[in-house]
């Protein structure tokens, strides 16, 4: 046989045609003395049983987690006959993320509610000076609350779509949980997008002040302040407000994109992929509800004197001193070094 | 009371499409709806099987369980039916689906979805029976007639079977044992946690 194939590659360079009846010869010769083996089982198994050559169901779905083939209508994500995922997709949406997002919200109120009664609100040790110093200008104020009045409307509408049937239908009826939920849903979409704004703009606003620092080990070895009476120094933002500003960065950051993905639903992802878009959105949203109740207690009634930085823009210098001492000090260099200037008298 | 169910027998569908068909022309389904399909697995290679596919009705709908304004519900007869003056078009209906039978209509911006179709079983909606409300949002209630659904009623090969679970499933049953062979329910296993024996 190969002395027969190479004589017929020596006779292609002499004549093509000749060499192409030759190797013709060689495939017929081959295919009538040595038949297929399992030709004639194939065809009396065929004859009896059609199926036994056929696709499966069930052995399709232990081989795959959807089952598809070919469709004749433009809808792609139809060509999916079987995915048995949806099953384990509801059991996620209406157990597990039921029972994290009340562990994790309820879970956080108590524990607030435990801090308050402890520790009660920080005081300012040496009570006013009724001198300020500016700590946050308009633009920033701007921004936290732009994004903060997004973030109240997200997660209202957002726990809606999970916990609203259970804890709000009853109350108002069918009808108008639906009307509303409607709205909420309307609400959620198009919020997104100042929302997502406001995270961006945070993070190149403030990403300066926010890279952890030895002072933070520190800051965090000594409890912080909350813990204990100590008040360790910290720079402008203290290790807590570091670990906030990265759980809006990174919890914002995710819960856009996977949120994004659900809001174009099928343009970038397949149904496997939407249901992970959700279970990521879901699982990021209550964890993030819970991290900014605790912010909201710290900047309202867990410490005085703290709500007027982002409410006015400026602080008590006892406050200042007490809750962010780096800083300050590196303000009042600041001040002191531009003041002679400012200050010179006149020379006539 | 009947317990209605769809048994696709696979190896008489011969994907001729006219159960979409008759679906689409009965119920007025929308431009760009399919409430039922057919599908085709290894198309063109040995043993390819074609299935026609909609909503199974399944037992405890999984599509029920995770509507977040409760807008879906299954009657008395075992028929998955929705309200679609309740839906949102969250589309979380579609993610636990095992069989992708919801239904949106694109509307306005984004991914935007209207209020979710899919097939009723020819039974409409919770509107009053054979009203002309009920055949604006839903389609024919041929149920409350009656009459079963319209697609497996004009199947051309009997392929497609509806009616009640115990009946079709005798039907199909006895099919296997006079001709020898049957690949199974398709989807019962998922929709019914059952299936029949072949």
């Amino acid at each position: 046989m190969t002395k027969l194939l190479s004589r017929i590659r020596v006779s292609v360079g002499v004549s093509a045609p000749l060499a192409r009846v030759l190797l013709f010869g060689v495939v017929v010769a081959c295919l009538v003395v040595v038949p297929p083996a399992g030709a004639q089982q194939r065809g009396a198994e065929t004859a009896v049983n059609p199926t036994a050559s056929s696709v499966k169901e069930q052995q399709l779905l232990r081989e795959m987690r959807i089952i598809s083939g070919r469709g004749s209508i433009p809808d792609v994500k139809s060509y999916n006959i079987e995915q048995p995922a949806g099953r384990e997709w509801r059991q996620f949406h209406e157990i597990t993320l039921h029972w994290l997002g009340t562990i994790a919200i309820l879970g956080m109120l108590g524990l607030l509610v435990l801090f308050y009664l402890i520790r009660g609100m920080v005081r300012l040790e040496h009570g006013r000076s009724w001198r300020t110093i500016v700590r946050f200008n308009a633009f920033e104020r701007l921004v936290h609350w732009m994004t903060a009045t997004c973030f109240v409307a997200l997660a209202l509408s957002g726990l809606n779509i999970t916990f609203g049937k259970e804890l709000l239908m009853p109350l108002v009826g069918e009808e108008t949980f639906a009307t509303w939920s409607q709205w909420a849903k309307y609400a959620h979409d198009y919020l997104s997008f100042p929302f997502t704004l406001g995270v961006a703009t945070i993070l190149l606003m403030w990403v300066a002040w926010n890279i952890p620092t030895r002072l933070d080990v520190e800051w965090l070895q000594q409890g912080g302040g909350l813990v204990g009476g100590k008040h360790p120094p910290a720079q402008r933002f203290n290790a807590g407000q570091k670990m906030i500003y990265w759980i809006v960065i990174i919890g914002g950051a995710s819960a856009a994109a996977s949120g994004y993905l659900l809001m174009f639903p099928f343009y970038l992802t397949d149904i496997a992929g939407m249901q992970l878009a959700q279970m990521t959105h879901g699982v990021v949203a209550v964890l993030f509800v819970a991290a900014m109740l605790a912010h909201v207690y710290i900047g309202t009634i867990g410490m005085e004197g703290a709500f007027e930085a982002m409410w006015n823009g400026t602080v008590d210098f006892n406050w200042a001193k007490q809750h962010h001492s780096a800083w300050f000090e590196q303000e009042s260099a600041k001040a002191q070094a531009s003041a002679p200037e400012g200050n010179m008298a006149p020379a006539e | 009371m009947a317990r209605m169910k769809f048994l696709c027998d696979a190896d008489r569908c011969i994907e001729c499409n006219a159960c979409v068909t008759a679906c689409k022309n009965e119920n007025e389904v929308p431009w760009g709806i399919n409430r039922r399909r057919v599908v085709t697995i290894n198309d063109g290679k040995p043993g390819e099987r074609s299935v026609s596919m909609a909503c199974m009705h399944c037992t405890d709908a999984p599509c029920q369980a995770v509507c977040p304004t409760k807008a879906i519900y299954t009657t008395d007869d075992g028929v998955v039916l929705h309200s679609k003056d309740l839906c949102i078009g969250c589309g979380y209906c579609f993610y636990a689906c095992p069989f992708g039978a919801p239904q949106y209509p694109q509307v306005s911006n984004f991914g935007s979805r209207g209020k979710m179709d899919k097939c009723t079983y020819c039974a409409g909606g919770p509107e009053l029976d054979g009203s002309k409300e009920e055949y604006e949002k839903y389609g024919a209630n041929r149920l409350a007639e009656g009459k079963l659904p319209l697609c497996a009623e004009m199947c051309s090969t009997k392929s497609l079977l509806a009616g009640d679970g115990d009946e079709v499933a005798d039907i199909y049953k006895e099919r296997v044992a006079k001709r020898g062979y049957g690949s199974g329910a398709w989807g019962w296993m998922t929709a019914y946690r059952e299936t029949i024996e072949s």
